[in-house]
This record gives C-alpha cells, structure tokens and sequence, in this order.
C-alpha cells in the first residue's frame, strides 16, 4: 500500500472505504490448517465454524483460504474425524 | 439579547411568549426541531428535560422515538446509533451522567455524527452536590465537541435550536453540547420568546439531511449513514496506517465551526431579533476598559449588571461573555482583549495543579500579542456557590487598586470562598 | 426599574408556585420576570425562599436577591427580624400575621427606616376557601394591597394558567378576600 490517502481526501467519520478483502489477513498466521482429504467426509462443519469464512468449497472438496485464514484453530478442533492438522508455518 | 434594528422576519407579534424555566425552554426547542430519537436518563438538574420531552412523546406531540435507556452511557451509545443511521438525535445530561458518558463522547465526535446534548451544568463529585458550576463541561472539553454556553433561558431556548444547524453543517458534521447553568437557568422561570412550529422547521431545513461520502467499492456518492441498500461500516478499527490521518481530520473540522456558528447567528437575528454578540463573544463596554472581565454562562450577567452600575460612576471596566468554548475563538478573543491593562478571568471549574481551565484558554491566546495584559484568574461559584453582586463590585475596585501598583499576585483567586 | 421580591415560607406553603404566578402575571403585563427559588433540599416544613424579579427590560441578573424591595412572608412562626434582612430603604413587608400590633412590633424589632408593613390574614382565609394551609396565594392578594406590581387581569390569567377549573376559581377569590383583608401597620 504506498499510495495511502492523506486527511484530505480520505472519506469522513472513519467509515471503510476499501472492502475488508484487500486486507490479506493470512499473513497474521503462525500455525496453518492442513487437511487429509483422505479422512474428509465432507461433512461442511469446518466450513460452518470458520470464523472468517477462510474454508471454501470448491466444488468438490473443502479447501482453505490462505490468504484469510488467521490460523486460530477452530476448524481442526471442530472436524469430527481429526482430518485437519495444525503445522506450523516456519 | 440585542434588540432588532431590522424588522425580522418572524417578529415579536408573531412569536410566543411563555413563562417557563431552562429545562422546559430547552424541551421545547426540541420538540420544535424534529428530533427523530431522543435517549436520555434523568439526572437532576437535567430532569425536567426529559420529563417534559416524554410528556411530548406521550401525548402524541411529536414524532420522535424517545429511548428511555438505563444509564447514560447508554444514552450516548443509543444516539451514536441513531445518528448513524441518519436521525437527528438529542440527549441531555449533568454531572456524574457526563462523566458516565465520556467513553462515548469521544466515539460521537469522531464518527462525525452531529448529535446535540443540552449539558445541564452541574458540580462534579466529590462531595456530592447537585448545584451549578462548569466542571461537568469542562470534563469533556478535548473530547471533540463543540461546546456553547447560554447566558439566560432565552438563550438556552435559541442555542439548541441553533445547535443542530451548527452540528448538521456539511463543513461541521461534530456533536453539539449546548450548556445550561444548573439551577440558575435549568430551574428559573423567565419569560421568553419562543418561534412558531413552522417557522423552526423552516429554519432547520426539515428533517436531518445526511451527507454523502464516497468510498472505492460504491461507483457513486452514498449517504454516509447505515443502510443496508448500501452498506458502510462505522468505528471500524484503524491502526497506525490510518488513525492519525482521522484524528486530524476531525480537528480540522473544528476550524470551520466558527464561520458557521456566526451565519448562523445572524440568520437567526434576521429570523428573530435576537443574536448573541457574533455568536462567539459578546463584548460589553470594552473599547476603552482598564479592567476586562472573561465569563460564561449565567453569571456573566450578574456581572454585567454590575459592570453596568460602575460605569454610570465613570470607572474603566467591561466585560466579555464567551458564548462558545469549543473550538477556543483564540483570534476574537485576543483582538477583544488587546487594549485591557488586566483581564480576570473567570470561571466556575478548577484545574487542581494549575489554572482553571477557562484560564488557560485565554492565557494561550492572549501570548502572541505584542503588549499583553496582566492576567488573573477568580474561581467562583463551586457547587452552586451564589455570585453575589456586592463581590463582583469589590472584586472590580480591588483590581484598579492592583492596577495603580501593577502587582497582580497571586494569580489565581477564589472568589466567595472562606478562609 | 427592576423590582425583587423575597417570598419566605415553609416546604409545602407553594412559596415558589406564588413566586412564578406572580411571574407570569407580570410577563403577560408586558414585562420581563425571572423566578426561582433557593435551590435547598425540599422538606415540606422546612423555612424556604423564593424569589421574583420584575423589570422593564430585560433581566440579566442570576444571583439570589439580597437587597429586595418587598418580603412576604407565608407564615406566621418565621416572623422575626431575620426575614427583612437587607430590604431597601423604603421597602414593603407584607406577613401573614392576625393580632395585636404591640406583639407584632416585638418579633419584629428595630425595622429600618421607611419599612412599610402590612399584614394578611392568610391562615385564616386559606383554611376558610382552600381548607388547607396554603397560604401562597393568599399572599399575592396582600401584595397587590400594598402594591398592585401585576394587573388584576393579568393575575387571574395567571392563576387560571397554573391552577385548573374550581382550583383556580377558589385561589382567585382568596387574592380577591386577603386583598381586601390586609392592612397597613405601618
Ligand atoms: S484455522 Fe481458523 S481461520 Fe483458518 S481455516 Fe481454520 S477455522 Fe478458519
Ligand atoms: S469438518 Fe473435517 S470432515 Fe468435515 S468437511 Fe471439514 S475437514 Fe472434512
């Protein structure tokens, strides 16, 4: 972001003025979901916790949005089957 | 109140004339100003506000949707809400209620949202005590609002309709707190004039009107208010990246609140006959004092007519009534001040380890002249304490004695205090 | 000229209600009027004051009165030379008071020079009209005997304004009756 706006002409009251999705929050992560698509039954409930709508079907499975995902977990403690598995990013 | 030279458009035969106290003027003005939500929680001096306002409510005389929340923090919040989502809102409060408050006094100002609160002036706590001084206002002085002060219920009654076509500007967009002096003002009749319905609506423009914003993913201007057509989020978290360049530009605003509290002090005395000095100040006998007297709110009148009755007997003394305190009018009240040889400010509130804050104020604009004036500061009236005349005069004769020896120590004074 | 007015009374006499008629009589005379009374804690029985302003123009004072033109007081026990504290030269004491003048000019001791004094049977006429102990109006009636500072039209208006149908019709014959009751002792 070099160009930011100075006070000026930056919209009044603190009001958002860029969607929230310019912000690729996955970068907040240290440990990252990792799913064994060999144990996924596609039951949805990971997709359902996501606190920050990170998982996503593709069609055909359950997939993770890195540039989203803040890594907190939830996803891997929810699944039934323990088929997501937190690893750590470094 | 300086009479009309002009015929006004809305003159004194078409206007009202009532008998009534400060909050009931101040219930009134908002009943007239199409207010959409009114929360509020009742805290003595303030009472007779909401008391009266709720009557309104309850007999169908206006519109509005009175809120009765349980607490003032909530009070705050509920017009925060309301604002943005595009209401005109009002809330009133005193004291211990303005201090509960502060959090969200902060949030209205910088959100731009132009809510109008009648501030009650009330003692702050403790000892407990339900009387009149300035500490309540000027506990929430750097919190972003604009803050003026009502000499008589007259003036209460004009101020808050004034208020919210100061705070809804589109060069403004900043909450309005419209203070009243507890008891002196809030619970004394006085007999004022009041404007027809109509002609209040008119002057307002009608209901609230939002302004527009535009933000990158809206290829058009939206209203900066919430909708869920066209969806903007308010107080959103905002980090080094951004929160500086906000801040500054909710002080920034500031700077034009000026210029607008004047039209809009003349636009009322051409509507009504009555203005208040320019809006800022109103200066009384000073052209040629020795001595000049700084005030606000009720006591300044008192002052006055004591000003009055020693200037038949020749002495150099007048008097300066500060009408608005936020934004500080540092350049008037400099250039109105620039010829006095001391000015004794004077102030109901206290800053323990300095001066009051009044003080202060006057002090910082006073710095850049080329001659200043000595300066002193009175503390009076603490929780309700009475202004009495007879102290004002000695206070006036003991500065021309300080005068003729040049020596203005100590500088900060109490007066109506006991040793 | 400004005319200032102290009302003494007791909590529950209506001191601050008379206060305020008198207010809105002399503000639909035309005139500018202030009233307010001494802000203490309310207890019905205790002493209390009120105060009235009155004045051509336009009444920029906000402090309690201390030099009044005129004291009323409502009630009989507070008679004593504390309620004439600071009064003008030339000022107007108007008592709720019936008796003897020689016990009356006891309680009230050295009065200053040109201090007019009236008194009112207000108790009396109060219990008589109202049934009550409400002395407040009964007062006005002996202010306008001493000095008629509102119109009649303007007080029965006023009267009509704070009171509601039989109420009002009652308080306004007990200003007509205490009017015509009161009498100069001094
Ligand atoms: S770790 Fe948290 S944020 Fe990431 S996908 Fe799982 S639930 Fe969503
Ligand atoms: S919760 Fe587990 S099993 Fe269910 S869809 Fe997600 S990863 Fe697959």
């Amino acid at each position: 972001m070099s160009q930011q706006a100075g006070w000026r002409s930056l919209p009044k009251a603190g009001v958002a003025f860029r969607l929230s999705t310019d912000y690729k929050t996955g970068d907040w992560r240290a440990l990252k979901p990792v799913i064994d698509y060999n144990k996924c039954t596609k039951c949805m409930l990971c997709w359902l916790f996501c606190p920050d709508m990170a998982i996503v079907w593709d069609g055909e499975n359950v997939v993770v949005n890195y540039d989203y995902c803040k890594g907190c977990g939830i996803c891997a403690n929810e699944c039934p089957v323990k088929a997501i598995s937190m690893v750590p990013e470094f | 109140m300086t009479q009309a030279v002009v015929k006004p458009q809305a003159p004194l035969e078409k206007q009202v004339m009532m008998t009534v106290n400060g909050d009931e003027a101040v219930a009134y003005a908002v009943k007239q100003s199409l207010v959409d939500v009114v929360a509020a929680y009742p805290i003595t001096p303030q009472t007779i506000i909401v008391e009266k306002f709720s009557e309104f409510v309850a007999d169908g005389e206006v519109k509005t949707e009175f809120v009765p929340v349980e607490s003032e923090h909530s009070a705050m919040s509920a017009c925060v809400g309301a604002a943005a989502a595009g209401a005109r809102a009002f809330t009133a409060t005193s004291s211990q209620g303005l201090a509960l408050m502060v959090e969200i006094l902060y949030i209205a100002s910088a959100l731009r949202l132009p809510i109008v609160m009648a501030v009650v002036n009330r003692a702050l706590s403790a000892p407990i005590n339900i009387h009149n001084d300035h500490s309540d206002a000027y506990l929430m002085r750097d919190s972003g609002w604009i803050q003026l002060f009502a000499e008589n219920v007259q003036e209460a009654y004009d101020t808050t309709i004034q208020a919210f076509k100061i705070a809804e500007d589109e060069r403004v967009l900043l909450p309005v707190a419209v203070n009243l002096d507890g008891f002196f003002l809030s619970h004394t009749l006085e007999n004022i004039y009041m404007l027809p319905d109509e002609v209040v609506h008119e002057f307002l423009g009608g209901y609230r009107k939002v302004s527009k914003v535009r933000v990158d993913y809206f290829d058009e201007e939206v209203p900066l208010a919430l909708n869920p057509a066209r969806p903007l989020s308010f107080g959103n978290l905002d980090l080094y990246d951004y929160y500086f360049e906000h801040k500054v530009q909710q002080v920034e605003a500031m700077k034009s609140v000026p210029e607008v509290v004047r039209e809009v002090n003349e636009e009322w005395f051409k509507l009504t006959g009555r203005r208040y000095g320019d809006g800022i100040l109103d200066p009384f006998e000073v052209e040629d004092a020795d001595v000049v007297l700084v005030g606000m709110g009720s006591g300044v009148g008192t002052v006055r007519s004591v000003v009055r009755r020693l200037r038949k007997e020749g002495l150099k003394v007048g008097l300066v009534k500060l009408r608005m305190f936020r934004p500080f009018p540092f350049k008037e009240v400099a250039e109105v001040l620039k010829n006095a040889k001391v000015v004794a400010v004077m102030e109901k509130g206290v800053s323990p380890g300095s001066y009051g804050p009044l003080f202060l104020e006057v002090n910082t604009a006073l710095y850049d002249l080329k001659s200043r004036p000595a300066l002193v500061n009175y503390v009076y009236g603490l929780g309700g304490r009475d202004l009495v005349p007879d102290l004002v005069e000695g206070m006036i004769r003991g500065l021309f004695k300080e005068l003729e020896k040049g020596v203005f120590e100590p500088k900060l004074r109490y007066l109506g205090v006991r040793e | 000229m400004l005319i200032e007015i102290t009302w003494y009374g007791r909590g529950g006499q209506g001191a601050w209600t008379s206060s305020n008629i008198l207010a809105m009589a002399a503000a639909l005379d035309g005139k500018h009027a202030q009233s307010f009374p001494a802000f203490g804690p309310e207890r019905s029985g205790a002493p209390m004051l009120a105060f009235t302003r009155i004045s051509d123009e336009p009444i920029e004072i906000h402090s309690m009165v201390y030099n009044p033109d005129v004291v009323i007081v409502l009630d009989d026990s507070l008679i004593s030379p504390k309620v004439y504290a600071g009064i003008k030269e030339n000022g107007v004491l108007i008592l709720n008071y019936e008796g003897g003048k020689e016990s009356l000019f006891k309680r009230l001791g050295d009065l200053p020079q040109g201090v007019k004094v009236y008194t009112t049977p207000a108790t009396r006429l109060a219990l008589e009209i109202l049934k009550a102990n409400i002395t407040n109006t009964a007062m006005i009636g002996g202010l306008m005997k001493a000095w008629s500072i509102v119109s009649w039209g303007s007080l029965e208006k006023a009267v009509k304004e704070r009171f509601k149908g039989a109420v009002a019709d009652k308080n306004i014959d007990l200003i007509r009756k205490s009017h015509d009751l009161t009498v100069k002792v001094k």
